[in-house]
């Protein structure tokens, strides 16, 4: 936790939401552009000049926090699998043992079993704080079935923060019931704020008993979607955006949308790459339509970020993700085992468990402040990108073998941003065939000149140094960020003296295939 | 006539089910069904077959030429 909290908001008793909203805001991007290494926002490292009554709200909730993403874990139920819109984007009748991706899901749950389902997750999985409701469907398109769920588990996990997606067209008939449940998270997908552009995206939705198409549609859309966001902004409830990056369709357009949810107090943007296999049957991966490159979606993230917070540890999860972000731990809570699982919900345990987790979290910041100290002073306008074999609490602790992701820092003498991760997990092969595996983690991390990992074998070592890629294993199991400054600190050094000489890297693939690990 | 869901293409997303206006759709073995005694083809309710119009699969759910035509009572 940084030191540098926001006083007005942390004396006496809580400022009303009017203030909060007008700091939210107020609040603009992350605090590392400004060169004194102090991460600050939603998506960054520490509290930073976070009102505290936001912080309390986002400090252990893994998406709102990058940070606490590293820490903590969520879970999602499957509990509504109807929708009242159709997207370009997803297919809902697709759901094989190899694929993962948002919207698609095993097991679909009652209210009740959902219920037994948080019980089991949390007993086992301590650092388990957020449980959200994010489909298959549209989550207010089943309202019955959400509260219902909520409901159960206000009751027997209190501690539980919840959180819910949605497309926004139902919710602004909803808002109250969301305040009235507490849910102080609420994600709304918003991919345009102009008919003509969601036209292309949206090829129907279902409002009032009539299906509406084309300009109609979509204008339709964005009216409810911009709606219910002022709704829950004025009420205090913390709002996520998620927009899908469409490249030719809505990407220079996110920008516009970007400044419109900005205006109606939305806390965090989070911009994902269209996934778009073709053998995932969706409208797009059916025509072609491509995703974006890693510096595109880089680019684009980075052109909003004045704007606002920018979300860039989005995993896309399933509907029924368990674990960290990241890490998948489904499997291990099907119905079958949830209903057989003997369930103790210790509330004291899950507390000293947080509590300890806490400490970790307090040294890691203390660490990463004393390491960027050797960096003041610093001149130089070289930024580059490093990746780093990571399996949570903030370490280098992963083997570059075992490694499914590679989370992604930019280092620059302000310290080191994380800016997003790659997946290279291989268990579809959907559009790489027989490839040798490392090459497809090449591709993946090609932007980068240095991976950090725990342990790494002498052939991978051999390829990444070929492919100008640095493996670096001497800061195995320390700390990602104060490695990454201090090996920055060095490479600057060698630049200076004229031991090496820096080039900058081409762009990286963002992985189409489907995922089944990481979440 | 009475709709009927085309079980081979049907994802089991319970859209359709809250939406008719005669509760003349069910869960059967996995996937929907609508029971032609209690459709209606939304006459009376709605300008079109709601369950057709909330159905993310395009012609699931159908025309049934096997039962005439609804006739709303006098
Ligand atoms: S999809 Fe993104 S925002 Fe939602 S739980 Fe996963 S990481 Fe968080
Ligand atoms: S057509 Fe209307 S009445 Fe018949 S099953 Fe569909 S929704 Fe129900
Ligand atoms: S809406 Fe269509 S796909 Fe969904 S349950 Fe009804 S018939 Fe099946």
């Amino acid at each position: 936790m940084s030191a540098s909290a926001q006083p007005e908001a942390a004396s006496g008793q809580g400022p009303n939401i009017a203030d909060v909203m007008q700091t939210i805001a107020e609040h603009k991007g992350c605090g590392t552009s400004g060169g004194s290494g102090k991460a600050s926002c939603g998506s960054g490292a520490g509290q930073g000049d976070l009102p505290t009554e936001i912080w309390e709200k986002v400090k252990n909730h893994p998406c709102y926090s990058e940070e606490a993403h590293h820490h903590y874990a969520r879970m999602h139920v499957a509990v509504a699998p109807a929708c009242n819109i159709q997207c370009n984007y997803c297919n809902r009748k697709y759901d094989c043992a190899n694929e993962s991706r948002p919207g698609v899901v095993s097991e679909k749950l009652t209210p009740e079993q959902a219920a037994k389902k948080v019980l089991a997750v949390a007993s086992t999985i301590p650092q388990m704080t957020v449980l959200g409701i994010a489909g298959p469907g549209d989550p207010l398109a089943n309202p019955e079935k959400t509260f219902k769920t909520f409901e159960l588990i206000a009751k027997t996990a209190p501690d539980i923060k919840l959180c819910l997606s949605t497309n926004g067209l139902a919710l602004p008939d909803h808002v109250d019931t969301i305040a009235g449940f507490n849910v102080d998270h609420v994600t709304i997908t918003i991919n345009m704020v102009d008919p003509e552009v969601g036209a292309k995206i949206y090829p129907w939705v279902f409002w009032k008993h009539k299906r509406y198409t084309g300009i109609e549609a979509a204008k339709l859309l964005t009216d409810r979607q911009l709606l219910g966001l002022e709704m829950l902004t004025e009420r205090g409830i913390l709002c996520k955006v998620n927009s899908v990056m469409i490249p030719g369709v809505n990407d220079q357009h996110l920008v516009e949308v970007n400044k419109a949810v900005k205006s109606r107090g939305a806390f965090l943007h989070n911009i994902m790459p269209l996934i778009s296999a073709p053998e995932h049957g969706t409208v797009f991966g059916l025509t072609g339509q491509r995703g974006p490159t890693a510096q595109e979606l880089k680019a684009l993230q980075d052109s909003c970020e004045g704007e606002m917070n920018m979300m860039r540890h989005c995993r896309q999860c399933r509907a029924d993700a368990v674990g960290l972000l990241g890490e998948d731990r489904s499997a291990e809570f099907t119905t079958d085992k949830i209903m057989a699982m003997e369930v103790n919900y210790d509330l004291d345990t899950r507390k000293a468990y947080q509590a300890k987790v806490e400490e970790e979290r307090v040294a890691k910041v203390a660490a990463k402040q004393q390491e960027l100290e050797t960096l003041a002073g610093e001149m130089s306008d070289i930024k580059l990108l490093v990746a780093v074999a990571t399996k949570g609490s903030g370490l280098i602790n992963e083997h570059f073998g075992h490694a499914k992701e590679f989370q992604v820092y930019e280092l620059s003498t302000a310290g080191a941003k994380f800016v997003g991760h790659r997946r290279v997990d291989l268990y579809c092969q959907g559009g790489y065939g027989d490839e040798d595996s490392l090459e497809t983690v090449i591709r993946a991390i090609n932007d980068c000149h240095a991976v950090f990992v725990a342990k790494i074998g002498g052939c991978p070592k051999a390829d990444l140094l070929k492919a100008g890629i640095e493996p670096v294993d001497q800061f195995a199991h320390e700390f990602i960020e104060k490695s990454a400054i201090s090996w920055f600190k060095a490479y600057l050094d060698k630049v200076n003296v004229g031991e090496i000489e820096h080039v900058e890297r081409g762009d990286a693939e963002i992985r189409q295939g489907a995922l089944i690990t990481a979440a | 006539m009475t709709l009927k869901i085309i079980s081979s293409q049907c994802t089991s997303c319970s859209a359709c089910e809250p939406e008719c206006p005669n509760v003349a759709i069910s869960e059967k073995n996995g996937t929907f069904v609508i029971d032609p005694k209690k459709c209606t083809e939304c006459i009376g309710h709605f300008d079109s077959p709601q369950c057709a119009a909330v159905c993310p699969v395009d012609n699931t759910c159908v025309i049934d030429p096997a039962f005439p035509r609804y006739q709303p009572p006098a």
